[in-house]
């Protein structure tokens, strides 16, 4: 077994050794239970905004604390403290055990393993290392370069995100996992006004990186483009149609899609209760023949990747839509347990203080045989969708929204004039049987998706092919 | 009478925080910063979560964070960094207020940075707010286990349609705040925040429904009956049984209390300060204009007692106080602090935002809209044919332009009555049409969050759903 480098820090840091943390795990595990774990955080963030021109105030935040689990059968037990000592380890471990009435006939607390070996974000330095001369400069070289580009360029306001978050997770099982996490961020959000009107246009990128991969022209300017372009051409959309109409996706971004009709769907909590619009659905055709959709927590350097998720499983590539038919679900090691059926590396959490659950990681629709224009072609009235803000799922009933930023009319195969934003609404399990055709661009989203689910929010990825879906269902308001 | 006396008496979890506050604004000051302020938060909280006959989770926390504000005069402005930890020992306390310092040093001037120039509360008279009732302390697992499980069963028994359930949850808190500056100014308060939620399933035709009921308050004797909890979740989910589109149509739409509320929640972001001087609102240069119907009195008010967003003083030290912010549909008042209100010209109205980590921001407190008259029965039979919406969902709202357009579930309105449950629709209309198109408000102001409002009915949306 070699040393880790999580395993060290929290040893030499906070005094944690092997033995105060398998005298935890003991003290979790005197009831009878069927999983315990200690979950140890240790983060740093940073990050600056510029406004008006100057970047006014800069931050650094530094988190830390344990959380300790214990579960029996539906039951979880759950306390934690951001006090990383031996003290409130053992607090911690007796409340969450209260949970368990029986005494166990002996534990088997045993940390023999260390997960991973891999790493999918390798960075030289910690993105938090950053001196923040250079966070200031990339913002402030946003801005000029936004402003340089067209005068009805009014505002710009231009942040960036440095994280680094290092977990260490030893569970009941012998599982000993470890991961040090890299994330980057930068978002450029422009208001253009042309005397008349006013609009906005945002864009953003980022990954599981260093910090350098931002500072790049290369990377900055397509994303400083790209929001300056939404924003002006804004100016001139008309109002959305309202009503059932031929919508065409265009690729990445839009696959929120699928993480809103589809993903959220599949996680194995939902479905193990039973309140999932999928339950009990597996085997199912769910979407048209052509449409394969997986979540893929190992592809290298993306936000929704991790080498071992949050209960130190490793990550893998889950097939969650073959062909159109249902063939998996999203868990985490409770509700894979409850199931029968094996953890797919998906058990996430926001940080220590909160639990996990079965989460998405990068989810996207590989791609098909279709030529994109000819798929636009093909479409004598509709609307084409390229760039979309959040959307949000009712799982019970699996009626979802997602709400376009960026759209056009289509006429006669043609793309037309741009159109004033409009939530789209549908019925998860069957949306993707509509779809009728699957370009051969995959692409995957740049990097800023975020996911909120019980009050917890996570990094996520996103992608899509370009698409076509018979009768979507257009918030506009023209009718 | 000096800080170390006013501390006095209080409860060591709040001398922790008083401690580490003056640790800081030394720390700040002895690195360099001409100005700070800190901000310490700690919180213990009890959630549980029952569902069915079994428990689902347990959970025990206790958190506590300070943030250090550095402030840096230069000939130009003021220069600003935050810096925040978890971390309570003398020497962490004095890194991270070292590290605001530093970074401070490296951010532009600014000439509208800077803390209040005075009017700073009283700290030995601060209101008291009932913001937390000490019987509460004594509220444990079992008991909130116990709550839980009644409104679970309350809910389970009300119809055999009611087949499954997210659970029912109950939650107890207890927090304290502390907030210093180098002026001289540190005070803190206590709060607790109680809370007890239902969400069934109900199956019938068409498939699943899921809806919730809850209740809130700063006291638990404030907390609705479980039983009652449960049952309205219950009810609020059998109605749902059988939903679907209608045409695409443009008619009236109502807003039960809690869709509505969100309305609010939209307009406190549109007066926001920040959102004003940035440009980012197009309520932005309408004070004193008519923005919204005679029917809209929209108010903010920090000092309501037992209030869910109650504070004695904002999270820069400016005692609250009530704020009009529409008044038969003027535009009378943005949400200010310090900082926003110096960029538009105008003055703080104590309603600074404050986090450990964050830069004093602006927001409402307890944002409501006043009742109107008449029942929401009342207003449904006075709508020939419309949508009753007591469900939105997605984020779809443009604050630059006004443009909204958000997914919907409700009840369709047909000769004054309610018909049929409707989903899979999408309300649309331009925001600023909406605020001047509110034709009726009721008399039902319903708290439920700290931003609350009565039912209320809109002249004309549209209505995407089947071609």
């Amino acid at each position: 077994m070699t040393e880790s480098s999580a395993r060290g820090f929290f040893r030499d840091r906070f005094g944690l050794d092997d033995r105060s943390l398998e005298g935890a795990l003991g003290t979790a595990l005197e009831r009878r239970v069927d999983h315990a774990d200690l979950f140890f955080e240790y983060a740093s963030q940073s990050s600056v905004v510029l406004e008006e021109g100057i970047v006014k105030s800069g931050d650094r935040h530094l988190e830390q604390g344990v959380g300790v689990r214990v579960q029996v059968g539906e039951r979880t037990g759950y306390a934690h403290s951001d006090e990383l000592n031996v003290e409130s380890l053992q607090l911690a471990a007796r409340t969450a055990r209260a949970i368990s009435a029986d005494s166990a006939a002996g534990g088997n607390a045993r940390a023999a393993v260390t997960t991973g070996g891999r790493d999918l974000y390798p960075v030289a330095r910690p993105p938090t290392d950053t001196p923040v001369e250079d966070m200031i400069g990339l913002v402030e070289a946003v801005d000029a370069y936004v402003r340089s580009r067209d005068p009805r360029v009014h505002e710009v306001m231009a942040s960036c995100v440095a994280q680094h978050r290092q977990i260490l997770v030893m569970a009941s099982d012998g599982t000993l996992a470890e991961d040090v996490r890299p994330l980057v961020r930068l978002n450029v959000q422009v208001i253009a006004s042309d005397g008349a009107r006013r609009e906005v246009g945002y864009q953003g990128c980022g990954g599981r990186s260093d910090f350098e991969t931002l500072l790049d022209p290369a990377t900055w300017q397509p994303i400083a483009d790209e929001a300056a372009r939404i924003a002006i051409q804004n100016l001139g959309a008309e109002p959305c149609p309202a009503g059932s109409m031929t919508v065409v996706l265009g690729p990445g971004w839009p696959g929120i899609l699928l993480h809103e009709a589809i993903g959220h769907g599949l996680e194995g909590d939902f479905n193990r209760k039973g309140t999932s619009a999928f339950s009990g659905r597996l085997g199912e055709r769910v979407a048209a023949p052509g449409v394969t959709v997986v979540d893929d927590g190992t592809l290298p350097g993306r936000r929704g990747s991790l080498n071992v998720d949050d209960e130190g499983t490793p990550t893998q590539r889950t097939v969650l839509i073959e062909d159109g038919i249902l063939r998996g679900y999203l868990q985490d090691r409770q509700n894979a347990r409850l199931m029968g059926m094996a953890p797919t590396g998906n058990g996430r959490r926001e940080s220590y203080a909160h639990l996990p659950m079965p989460r998405m990681t990068n989810t996207f629709m590989l791609a098909g045989e279709d030529d994109p224009e000819d798929i636009l072609r093909s479409v004598d009235r509709g609307i084409y969708a390229v760039h979309f803000g959040g959307g949000q799922v009712d799982i019970t009933s699996g009626k979802f929204v997602f709400s376009a930023s960026e759209a056009y009319r289509i006429e006669n195969g043609r793309i037309g004039a741009p159109l004033k934003g409009a939530t789209l609404i549908g019925n998860g399990p069957d949306v993707l049987t509509r779809v009728s055709r699957i370009g051969s661009d995959l692409a995957l989203d740049r990097g800023v998706g975020t996911c909120g689910k019980d009050g917890q929010s996570v990094p996520v990825g996103v992608g899509l092919p370009t698409i076509r879906v018979e009768e979507l269902t257009v918030g506009g308001t023209e009718g | 009478m000096s800080q170390r006396e006013r501390r006095r008496g209080r409860n060591q979890g709040m001398s922790e925080l008083f401690d580490a506050a003056a640790i800081a604004l030394e720390a700040a000051r002895e690195a360099g910063a001409d100005a700070a302020d800190a901000v310490g938060v700690a919180s213990d909280s009890i959630e549980t979560r029952v569902r069915g006959e079994e428990i689902d989770f347990v959970k025990q926390a206790r958190q506590r964070t300070l943030g250090v504000r550095a402030l840096v005069r230069g000939p130009e402005g003021v220069r600003q960094a935050i810096a925040s930890t978890a971390d309570f020992a003398e020497a962490a306390v004095r890194a991270v207020a070292a590290e605001a310092a530093t970074l401070a040093r490296a951010t532009a001037q600014d000439p509208a940075a800077g803390l209040p120039e005075a009017g700073f509360a009283d700290p030995d008279a601060l209101p008291d707010l009932a913001l937390l009732d000490p019987a509460d302390r004594g509220t444990g697992v079992e008991d909130r286990v116990e709550a839980a499980r009644r409104a679970e069963r309350a809910a389970r028994a009300v119809d055999p349609r009611i087949t499954n359930s997210e659970g029912s949850q109950a939650s107890s808190g207890f927090s304290r705040v502390v907030y210093a500056n180098s002026a001289g100014f540190a005070a803190g308060y206590e709060s607790a925040s109680h809370a007890l939620f239902s969400e069934p399933l109900a199956s019938g035709e068409g498939g699943m429904q899921r809806d919730y009921w809850m209740s809130v308050g700063r006291r638990l004797a404030e907390l609705e009956a479980p039983e009652r909890i449960g049952a309205r979740a219950a009810e609020r989910a059998l109605r749902r049984l059988g939903a679907k589109p209608v045409p695409t149509c443009e008619v009236p739409v109502i807003f039960d209390p809690l869709t509505a509320a969100s309305l609010w929640r939209q307009v406190a972001g549109l007066v926001n300060g920040y959102s004003v001087y940035r440009g980012t609102s197009f309520l932005a240069g309408k004070l004193g204009e008519t923005v919204a119907s005679q029917a809209v009195h929209l108010v903010d008010d920090p000092l309501r007692p037992g209030g869910l967003g109650s504070r004695p003083f904002d999270g820069e030290g400016l005692p609250s106080r009530r704020t009009v912010l529409i008044e038969k549909g003027r535009l009378e008042s943005y949400l200010l602090d310090t900082y926003s209100a110096r960029k538009l010209g105008l003055a703080s109205n104590a309603h600074a935002t404050r986090s450990a980590g964050s830069a004093p921001g602006a927001g409402a407190t307890n944002l409501f809209l006043e009742p109107g008259q008449g029942s929401l029965e009342d207003l449904i039979a006075d709508t020939p044919r419309g949508l009753l919406v007591t469900e939105l969902i997605g984020m779809g709202f443009n604050p630059v332009t006004g443009d909204y357009s958000r997914g919907a579930a409700g009840i369709w309105i047909e000769n004054g009555a309610l018909t049929h449950p409707v989903e899979e629709v999408t309300i649309a209309a331009n925001f600023a049409d909406m605020l001047q198109g509110i034709d009726a408000v009721a008399d039902d102001l319903l708290w439920l969050s700290s931003v609350a409002s009565p039912s209320l009915r809109v002249a004309r949306m549209t209505v995407a759903g089947e071609a």
